[in-house]
């Protein structure tokens, strides 16, 4: 068994071409950011009754990706598994860059991005949004000095584990928060639910996973570099138990609201009458997003079929997406029940199911998010050792595979 | 003309020499004839704890095919209908309802619910929402970032996003709007830090449906607490326990 050893990504066509189709992505995503900065938000499909739209499922997708992408470290330095540990740099570097891409989206979508420096120096600590903030900045700055500990020479192993176990902590920290953006908003029948919490750290566990072993795959196909199979099969059902607890989770969520009477319109509205969002619901985050890569990932051939695992995992980010989607978006489209007992209109779409037409620069700016991730990504890895370059079968410590 | 509306009347006459005296301090004087206010902020009144504003809206006074109250709080404000219904901002907005079980329809206005624990207050990252002493809660425009978490938040639908560029001829000095921010009913605090009353008020009563009262919720001798104190009332969302200052009757 050799020692793992890392190297930086060597410039190559295909690398710098990455990088520029990356760049040509982040390049769009700024002028539609300019575009519905000069016109206002008139030019998006946001309206006044869906005041979030496809940029924040975009960003919250990322923000929640980024501390589940962290789970690799976690598993490898303070859960003491050995065979995860060759990847622990890559998994630091992606969490940082997954919530870098989700916060440039969720600023650039301000109604006053300029006043950027406002939210960083002006703070309610009674606003989960304000802390939010804080849990961001803490994050990168803790898992940065978890990539150092990692990288450097001759950082004691206590240490190590010590701000392991602080980045491991703070990630459930930033998870929680970010669930309790709509955990905590009592006014609407889709959210108020202390569920969104947990289940939003099983979503991050999820969608993180997923999002770290495609750029594994991607990038060692690229460069041609090892991932051992064992390694990924490892990874893959790993994937798969947590697509399961997502589905459980989703399963209680909607369990627990249809025993509660005021909640069970909104239940029909999602699960049976809502047109797109049933749609969405059954057949994008259910069937999709759930079944499909469940049965991929527990498939008894996985560790042979490489494609297996590269489906599963875009399912899953699809089905995530989807499931931000339903929640973001079915949450905000079902109107508030002001006047419980009474049939409700205004020309104000008070009683009625309002729409959401998402337009082009919405998804510019969403993809743009993801382009700067990867592009944060790919950067590291060519500058920094990152990727390990002989993670063979036969150099992964066995005792972690257990 | 009402007894009622002869006492706010007189009451609000009252409130207005004393502001008049109270201007003086609040008001800077840039050059002759300009001056340079503070828009809401408690340094432009004397805004104590003592008073609490708030509105009671009799239901069966308010008529579905009027809009009055709506059209003045448009004209004081200068938000408008620009014929985009879905962006179009609205303080304010008469909202019909049909009794399920009974078919019984009824008319009213909603605007901010002026809430003692505003979710809108809670939520906001820059604490750009606030409530001032006496209850009224409003966006400082200048710390405003435009994350519309408020709007998330609000159980009234009370809020509304500025999406395109105020036009010049909308721009009004009792109401500073900006594009990419969050507005909402003021309860006319321009209006009342002069002691006088919310412009939806007076409108109403020029109907003669007169089916909105402003009043201080803090003085038990206002015809608001009267009412308050005498008749059954509800406050929308009460399960929500936010307090808030505008009550319905006969709903």
């Amino acid at each position: 068994m050799e020692r793992i050893a890392y190297s930086e990504l060597r410039s190559t066509p295909q690398l710098w071409g990455l990088l520029v189709l990356l760049g040509a992505f982040i390049g769009a995503a700024g002028a539609a950011v300019l575009y519905i900065e000069h016109y206002g938000h008139i030019v998006t499909g946001m309206n006044n009754q869906v005041v979030w739209g496809i940029p924040h499922v975009f960003a919250i997708f990322l923000i929640v990706a980024a501390s589940g992408a962290l789970n690799v470290s976690s598993i490898g330095s303070v859960f003491g598994k050995q065979a995860y540990k060759p990847t622990a740099r890559l998994s630091g570097l992606l969490a940082m860059a997954l919530l870098m891409g989700g916060l440039v989206v969720l600023v650039l979508d301000l109604g006053r991005p300029d006043r950027l420096i406002i939210s960083m120096t002006t703070y309610n600590f009674k606003s989960i949004f304000a802390w939010n903030m804080l849990l961001y900045t803490g994050f990168l700055a803790i898992v940065a000095a978890y990539l150092y500990a990692q990288m450097a020479r001759g950082v004691p192993s206590f240490a190590l584990k010590s701000v392991g176990l602080g980045a491991f902590l703070w990630r459930l920290a930033l998870t929680t928060g970010t669930g309790s953006i709509f955990g905590w908003l009592v006014a609407r029948p889709g959210y108020d639910a202390a569920i969104m919490a947990p289940m939003f750290i099983a979503m991050s566990f999820s969608f993180g996973l997923a999002m770290f072993m495609l750029v594994m795959i991607g990038t060692c196909t690229m460069t041609r570099r090892v991932y051992s199979v064992e390694l990924r099969t490892r990874q893959a059902r790993l994937l798969g138990l947590f697509v399961a607890v997502v589905l459980f989770f989703a399963g209680i969520q909607h369990l627990s609201n249809l025993y509660v009477a005021e909640h069970a319109a909104y239940e029909r509205f999602i699960l049976l009458e809502g047109g797109i969002y049933t749609a969405l619901f059954w057949g994008g985050q259910v069937f999709l997003g759930g079944l499909v890569p469940l049965a991929l990932l527990f498939h008894p051939k996985l560790d042979r079929k490489k494609s297996l695992v590269i489906i599963a995992a875009l399912l899953v980010l699809f089905g995530g997406l989807v499931q931000l989607y339903i929640i973001l978006i079915g949450g905000q489209v079902f109107p508030m029940e002001i006047f419980p007992g009474y049939a409700a209109s205004s020309s104000f779409y008070d009683g009625t199911i309002a729409s959401y037409r998402p337009t082009i620069l919405e998804f510019m700016l969403g993809f743009g998010g993801i382009a700067v991730t990867l592009a944060i990504t790919t950067l590291g890895m060519k500058f920094l050792r990152i990727l390990p370059v002989n993670l063979s079968d036969a150099n992964v410590d066995p005792s972690g595979l257990e | 003309m009402s007894q009622r509306k002869q006492d706010m009347e007189k009451g609000a006459e009252i409130n207005r020499r004393g502001f008049l005296a109270r201007a003086a301090a609040a008001t800077l004087t840039l050059a002759p004839g300009v001056t340079l206010s503070l828009y809401g902020s408690e340094a432009s009144a004397q805004v104590t704890s003592a008073n609490r504003w708030g509105l009671l809206i009799d239901v069966n006074k308010c008529r579905s095919d009027c809009n009055s109250c709506v059209s003045a709080c448009s004209a004081e404000n200068g938000w408008k209908d620009t014929g985009n219904p879905e962006t179009d901002p609205q303080w304010i907005r008469k909202v019909d309802l049909k009794d399920l079980a009974t078919g019984r329809e009824v008319s009213l206005p909603v605007m901010c619910q002026h809430c003692e624990t505003p979710p809108c207050v809670d939520v906001c990252p820059t604490g750009a929402s606030f409530k001032r002493a006496d209850g009224i809660v409003l966006v400082d425009k200048h710390i405003c970032i435009g994350c519309r978490y408020c709007m998330m938040a609000c159980p009234y639908k009370a809020r509304s996003f500025v999406h395109e560029e105020v036009p010049e001829e909308d721009k009004n000095v009792n109401a500073p709007r900006g594009k990419g921010t969050v507005e909402s009913c003021t309860l006319c605090v321009h209006r009342v830090d002069r002691g006088d009353m919310p412009a939806c008020a007076i409108a109403c009563g020029e109907t003669g449906n007169g089916a909105i009262l402003f009043g201080d919720l803090m003085d038990p001798d206002s015809e608001i607490s009267i009412q308050l104190a005498t008749y059954q009332s509800s406050a929308l969302r009460d399960d929500l326990r936010l307090n808030p200052g505008v009550r319905y009757q006969n709903i």
